[in-house]
């Protein structure tokens, strides 16, 4: 009993369980869910790998929006800066149907996640600087950023033949897993080694609870603030290049579309509490699996993705709920109103044990 | 005549871990004003929780004129006739006075809200206690004490027959507490039975006829006031014998300023906050500012640490100028700041103690000077001993201390930072009575034994007068006078604040 007790209040309790849940369903419904076979060419092939190929975009923007949110905040314009890293990324590498590349790809790698850097500075000194409230100052980019995408492919879908683009999205010659895995694992590792080697985790913490406090202990409010929105904005722009080598376009119209609002649900469903304070990364990194998981799921059930927007709304409300200290307080006074007497004599012993120990 | 208001018998409270309160009694008369004291943790706000519907009982039986009841939730209390304010005025600022007392019960007139009745009954309600102010105003045009008698007013208008005021003196002056208890002693006259909370003993004893004491969340005893000496009202709460408060000998105890001069400033000005200060501090001194809220003392402390900005003037530290524009060069000139608003300005609740304790220190080594945890934690258990501060563990949230502990890690946390200079603003404010006396001799032991250059601000004179070795004496905005040595005494400072002493 004490050790589920602790099993389940672990932050990571949530994510795990539905993740399993997920995965038990499809298990059962969804034929050969866990196989993986080889392909011809040397590359692992199967559902797993597939979900886990699609969602490290979203495990990046997580991890990008697990610090914005700690502080408090919100960045609802990663969607619309995919679509401008990626139109950056496409548009340097060119169209050229001989399949030659305009600009180095790296070059072109590099100026798209510079792009997302940039979008994620201007985020950052319109909410740490101006003081303007995050969803409205990130409401700018996520409205005009598709407008910037447009400007920058000049209307066109851009695909891209130059082979070696490809490689991001699937995976490099000779490599057995695809390469958004790779990119993925190096982003969790970066900010497992950032928040292990500096304060950042602590100072973001500490701003998201009590921002004057943390001035008044010589925190450097608006540099922290300032600072997760560039780094949201960083990782949006390695997502970007992801995305569009997934496709091989850039598609400024859709692009990222409604991503900002998978990498929150992420979040939120990681452990983070969107009203900002204590955050977790293995949370977010495992509920953006969850997430995407949900999805592939729906898919492969035949809900069209013109349903799934409701499907996840449902999500969106167990999730909120089951955060909710009130509905908390509610379920379990249902729960002891069911079970009475013995379960609350129990429940007295266990209190005293507790006394006793103290 | 008996006229029993309110009886509280043998009421538990168990927490998981704790026993908050273990059959504890109380009774309450109309027309009487009732202490409950006790130390931290004694179960004062506990009592009063149970009281209110804040947290359901656990034991024991309330009656309230003869009739058991059992409110649920505080609107349930209210609606018995139990009425609290809270320590923090709970009133919304940016909506009008009128708004404020009347909110979640309008009064209508064909479904629309009436203001025009409002207003005037806002307005009558105030004057029955003797505040003539616009009340169509948004809230945040008054000041703490003004909000505090909306506060009550919004209160005694809901037909109350008990009143709680928890702490409701903390944040007022001498003469705002004096136009308080003006309206208390109104309001008591009208047969209502009030229960007064605060942690200044003058008061108690100015306002209140009984004493409710509780320690470690059994009661002590009921005890009229008059019949009730002070070193007897303390010696109860703390249950141990007074030599521990007697040993702080005044002229043996106080700090000796070296000849050193930690900080200097000349002339320093803040627009609408301070007007022309000089003030010099030494190492090894216990600086007092005194004077009533608002008349300079924390801005002159927010000032020296960077909060905000001199407009004129300038600060010179070991005799360099500098620019002490944010917090953190005060920080790096070695000087640290406990600020007034604990809950606002100093905890971050949801961090542990190990967490809030390092705050400052890692804030000072910069985001990539991480103090490794091992680091962390020797420096954090050392402060813990040192401060006796009572956690179960490092890792507890600092939010579930009480408030004397909260200030010890906040002053552990600056400690931590190893300062020069010490500012403790109102650091005993709301906290117990053997908390504050270990907070006043650790203030001039670090300035005897580490020479640290220590300002003390408080609204408590005879915390002030005891604890420091300077007075600085300011009044709106302006310093009026300096004392020293034996000058330092009630009489003298009382004088210097009310002023006409040139």
């Amino acid at each position: 009993m004490e050790t589920l007790k602790k099993i389940t209040a672990s932050p990571l309790f949530l994510p795990l369980f539905a993740l399993a849940v997920l995965l038990i369903f499809n298990i059962i419904f969804v034929d050969g869910f866990l196989t993986i076979e080889m392909t011809d060419d040397g590359r692992l092939y199967g559902r797993l790998i597939d979900i886990l190929n699609r969602s490290s975009s979203l495990i990046i923007l997580a991890l990008g929006m697990t610090f914005v949110i700690a502080t408090s905040g919100i960045d609802i314009s990663v969607g619309s800066v995919i679509a401008i890293s990626s139109a950056v990324c496409c548009t340097l590498i060119g169209g050229r149907g001989d399949g030659a590349a305009e600009y180095p790809m790296l070059l072109a790698m590099l100026a798209a996640v510079l792009a997302g850097v940039l979008c994620g500075v201007w985020n950052g000194l319109l909410v740490a600087k101006f003081k303007i409230q995050p969803v409205v100052a990130t409401l700018i980019l996520m409205t005009a950023g598709r407008g910037i995408a447009q400007l920058i492919t000049e209307g066109q879908i851009i695909t891209v033949y130059y082979k070696p683009f490809a490689y991001i999205g699937s995976s490099i010659p000779g490599n057995i897993l695809p390469t958004t895995i790779f990119i993925a694992i190096a982003m969790i590792l970066l900010v497992t080694f950032i928040i292990k080697k500096t304060s950042i985790g602590l100072f973001v913490q500490s701003v998201g609870i009590n921002p004057t406090a943390s001035r008044f202990t010589g925190i450097n409010v608006t540099f922290v603030i300032f600072l997760v929105y560039a780094f949201s904005g960083f990782c949006a722009g390695v997502s970007g290049l992801i995305e569009s080598s997934l496709i091989r376009a850039a598609d400024a119209n859709n692009a990222g579309l409604n991503m900002e609002m998978d990498a929150i649900l992420a979040v939120a469903l990681g452990g983070t509490l969107l009203s900002g304070g204590k955050f977790n990364i293995g949370g977010s990194v495992i509920g953006a699996i969850t997430i995407q998981t949900l999805t592939t799921t729906m898919y492969a059930l035949g809900v069209s993705s013109e349903q799934l927007p409701v499907i996840k709304a449902v999500a969106v409300i167990i999730l909120c709920l089951m955060q909710s200290s009130k509905f908390r307080v509610m379920f379990n006074n249902w729960k002891s109103r069911n079970k009475v007497g013995p379960q609350g004599d129990k429940n007295f012993l266990m209190d005293e044990k507790a006394v006793n120990k103290a | 005549m008996e006229n029993l208001l309110l009886e509280m018998r043998q009421i538990d409270k168990v927490f998981p871990g704790v026993k908050a309160l273990s059959s504890v009694d109380f009774t309450l008369r109309a027309g009487e004003i009732h202490s409950i004291m006790g130390e931290n943790g004694a179960g004062k706000s506990t009592l009063i929780k149970v009281l209110t519907g804040v947290y359901p009982r656990d034991g024991g039986s309330i009656y309230m004129e003869g009739k058991a009841i059992a409110p649920r939730t505080p609107k349930e209390a209210q609606e018995v006739g139990i009425s609290t304010v809270y320590q923090e005025v709970n009133l919304c600022a940016n909506l009008t006075v009128t708004e404020n007392i009347f909110i979640g019960r309008q009064p209508t007139k064909h479904g629309f809200i009436d203001w025009k009745q409002m207003n005037t009954r806002a307005q009558e309600l105030l004057q029955k206690l003797n505040v003539d102010i616009d009340v169509t105003k948004t809230l945040d045009h008054y000041s703490v004490a003004i909000q505090q008698m909306i506060a009550i007013a919004r209160s005694v208008d809901v037909s109350a027959k008990i009143l709680i005021l928890d702490e409701p003196t903390s944040s007022l002056d001498e003469q705002e507490t004096q136009k308080l208890f003006t309206v208390i002693r109104r309001l008591k006259k009208q047969g209502m039975g009030i229960i007064f909370i605060s942690h200044f003993l003058e008061q108690i004893y100015d306002l209140c006829e009984k004493i409710t004491i509780l320690r470690n969340g059994e009661l002590v005893g009921a005890y009229d006031v008059a019949k009730l000496p002070r070193v007897e009202l303390i010696a109860k709460m703390i249950g141990k014998d007074l030599s521990a408060l007697k040993d702080f000998d005044k002229s043996e105890e106080k700090s000796v300023p070296s000849a050193g001069v930690f900080l200097d400033a000349k002339n320093i000005s803040c627009i609408g906050k301070l007007n022309h200060m000089d003030v010099q501090i030494h190492q090894g001194e216990v600086m007092g500012f005194a004077g009533l809220l608002g008349s300079g003392r924390t801005e002159t402390a927010e000032l020296l640490f960077g909060i905000n900005k001199i407009t004129a003037g300038e600060i010179l530290i070991h005799g360099t100028q500098m620019r002490l524009d944010e917090p953190m060069k005060a920080m790096q000139q070695k000087i640290a700041f406990c600020p007034e608003d604990r809950k606002q300005q100093g905890v971050v609740g949801d961090l542990s103690v190990r967490e809030n304790i390092i705050l400052a220190l890692q804030a000072k080594d910069g985001i990539f000077h991480h103090i490794p945890l091992n680091e962390q934690i020797v420096i954090v258990d050392d402060y813990i001993k040192l401060l006796n501060i009572k956690v179960s563990d490092r890792e507890q949230l600092i939010k579930n201390l009480s408030g004397g502990n909260q200030q010890k890690v906040i002053i552990a946390r600056w400690l931590a930072t190893n300062p020069e200079l010490l500012i403790l603003d109102e650091p005993t404010r709301g906290i117990d009575v053997g908390t504050k006396n270990e907070i006043q001799k650790m203030a001039v032991t670090l300035a005897k034994q580490k020479g640290m250059a220590v300002i003390f601000i408080s609204s408590e004179l005879d915390e002030m007068i005891r604890t420091c070795s300077k007075l600085i004496v300011l009044r709106d905005r302006n310093k009026v006078a300096e004392i020293e040595g034996d000058a330092i005494s009630s009489e003298n400072v009382m004088r210097a604040i009310a002023g006409g002493d040139a």
